[in-house]
């Protein structure tokens, strides 16, 4: 596969939390490149500090030492304020979470279409995409249906179709699969990739599901805090 | 897209609840700001009712309100006479119960000389009185109507008229009759008690004593002047209009009034905890939910304004509640409430400033809440 640009830079990362005897390195020196277009997946036994790697990679904590790129542009500098990686995480990263993290109040469409209106587009383009991508992942028809009615394949389509309203370029998946059942998760996996491919993007997943090892271009393993292809 | 809105909307059954609680606060705190109001409105009604100018009472009390007073019926021709006086007339006041349709009623009753200062203000119902006996004009709140008879002492009277918000500061409503009826009513006894005294030699009592003179000013009379030369006369004092008023609140209702301002005080503490506990915790359980909007990269002035609406439209939707039911059920309480619309709006104010730093709360709370808490399950 031809590799495309460098969406995800990191360099020397490491993150510790506390001090002293106290003190845990949940990453130790991590480099780590992911290209446009690349599938990889974070593995490693609990602890190992995947979800700590999302979490900077995300920009929702800075590393302790290190540095951070997201589609070419360096992040966590002195410039970089709370709110600034919050406009930066909504225009570049998209999430999808383990429990799909729909908002209750607001219909499939309407929390499909609010990352839309917090990014500033007119509220009818807005539901215009909303409804383009819950088609495209086949839940159009459960457009005006809110969170609790929908099914757990549902739900986590229309939580994929809200990661990608904005057409980030680098979605970031936490045990995407783990509520569904194999043969959904091997779809979802598939639907991810096309997207990749489509919008070349780059997605960076943590998972345990071994099912789902195959749909992946790369694994990682992180251990202690470090970092090893596999 | 308002989010306050539709998370009301995905929780209309409970948010409306928790409003209605609210609003039945707030019911109870305009009741006892009504409450507070009526009780010194009553007080001053029955003063400010002869839109007298200065009172004439006896030396040394602070009557007819505060103490009692006697003065001779005639002071009211010594009085008429002085100069710059426009008006006088006596009055006197007594409470008595009496029975009406199977009811024990407590009366306040006024007697006044007809045609001069100290009836009632305005007819409502009816006529005022017309002729020197038995006639009674009441306050509506007696239950009297206009035809009714009631027996007041040995006499039957006959209600001809009916005048609204006349009642002592206790809260008894008012029945104005002629001042010679009134001094009957006070001085003759119960016909047993009567043979009693004839047994024993003596005359039933006679007393040719009012509570008080009242007098109207002409215009450009110097009362303070006027009230001085009566005070020369060693056997009355005399009271301006504004010295009896503050009197009354001063001595009669004072401690009652504080009371009432006192409680209504710590019942406005508590709505405030309330509203704070409760904008609080409607944060609390959405702390995941803010915490996605954090991720998704939804700025802190959305969150700001989904915490802040949604207590704005608590505390407004339970003001209005409890302003709307004060309003209809006001009437029945069994002392007069009163409300002025300066009254809602500064509850309203302070309502305003309880939701804000109570949502300041939860907006702290808000802001602190870690975006990594929407990973993981």
């Amino acid at each position: 596969m031809a590799l495309g640009d460098i969406l995800i830079d990191v360099q020397g990362v490491a993150k510790h939390y506390g001090e002293g005897e106290t003190r845990v390195d949940a990453l130790r020196h991590v480099d780590l490149q992911v290209h446009a277009g690349e599938v990889i997946a974070l593995l490693g036994p609990s602890g190992s500090g995947k979800t700590t790697l999302l979490n900077v990679i995300g920009c929702i904590v800075g590393p302790s030492s290190g540095r951070v790129e997201l589609d070419g542009e360096p992040v966590f500098d002195a410039k970089w304020l709370r709110g600034n990686l919050r406009k930066l995480r909504l225009d570049k990263v998209g999430f999808i979470f383990q429990a799909h993290n729909l908002l209750p109040f607001l219909t499939a469409e309407e929390n499909v279409s609010l990352v839309l209106d917090l990014a500033g587009w007119p509220r009818a383009k807005g539901r215009e995409r909303a409804r383009e991508l819950l088609d495209y992942l086949e839940v159009g028809h459960r457009a005006p249906v809110k969170p609790a009615l929908l099914s757990g394949g549902e739900a986590q389509r229309v939580a994929i179709a809200r990661a990608l309203a904005n057409s980030p370029r680098i979605i970031l998946a936490d045990e995407p699969t783990a509520a569904l059942d194999s043969k959904r998760a091997q779809l979802v996996m598939d639907l991810l990739r096309k997207l990749a491919a489509e919008q070349e993007a780059c997605i960076v997943t943590v998972t345990h599901d071994e099912k789902i090892f195959d749909r992946f271009d790369r694994l990682i393993h992180l251990r202690d805090g470090r970092l090893s292809d596999a | 897209m308002n989010l306050a809105l539709k998370d009301i909307r995905h929780g209309l059954f409970r948010f409306v609840l928790t409003c209605f609680g609210l609003g039945l606060l707030m019911t109870v705190v305009l009741a006892m700001i009504g409450i507070y109001n009526g009780l010194v409105s009553d007080a001053l009604a029955v003063v400010k009712a002869p839109a007298a100018d200065v009172w004439v009472v006896e030396a040394g009390t602070q009557g007819p309100f505060a103490e009692a007073s006697a003065i001779p019926v005639n002071t009211r021709d010594a009085v008429a006479r002085m100069p710059g006086v426009a008006e006088a007339g006596a009055i006197t006041y007594q409470t008595v119960e009496a029975n009406h349709a199977g009811k024990t009623l407590r009366l306040y009753v006024i007697g006044y000389e007809t045609g001069r200062p100290g009836g009632p203000s305005e007819i409502v119902a009816g006529r005022g009185l017309g002729t020197s006996h038995f006639e009674l004009v009441a306050d509506r709140k007696t239950g009297l109507a206009v035809g009714d008879t009631i027996r007041l002492g040995r006499d039957r009277f006959h209600v001809v008229g009916l005048v609204e918000d006349a009642m002592n500061s206790g809260g008894d409503p008012a029945v104005f009759m002629t001042l010679s009826d009134a001094m009957t009513l006070q001085t003759t006894l119960d016909p047993a008690a009567s043979r009693v005294q004839a047994a024993r030699g003596t005359d039933a009592v006679k007393s040719a004593s009012v509570a008080a003179v009242i007098a109207r000013v002409e215009p450009g009379a110097d009362v303070d002047l006027l009230t001085a030369t009566v005070r020369q006369w060693k056997h009355l004092a005399a009271l301006t209009q504004a010295e009896q008023e503050q009197l009354l609140l001063a001595s009669v209702v004072d401690r009652a009034r504080r009371q009432i301002g006192l409680f209504l005080g710590i019942l406005l503490s508590v709505s405030a905890v309330v509203i704070a506990l409760i904008i609080y915790t409607m944060t609390m359980e959405k702390l995941k939910q803010i915490a996605t909007l954090k991720l998704i990269g939804a700025p802190d002035r959305t969150i700001i304004g989904l915490i802040v609406q949604q207590a704005l439209i608590l505390g407004a939707s339970g003001w209005g509640i409890g302003l709307t039911l004060i309003l209809l059920v006001k009437d029945d309480f069994p002392r007069r409430v009163v409300l002025e619309p300066f009254n809602a709006l500064v509850l309203a104010g302070i309502i305003f400033v309880v939701c804000l730093v109570a949502s300041g709360l939860g907006v702290h709370a808000a802001l602190k809440v870690d975006p990594a808490t929407a990973l993981g399950s």
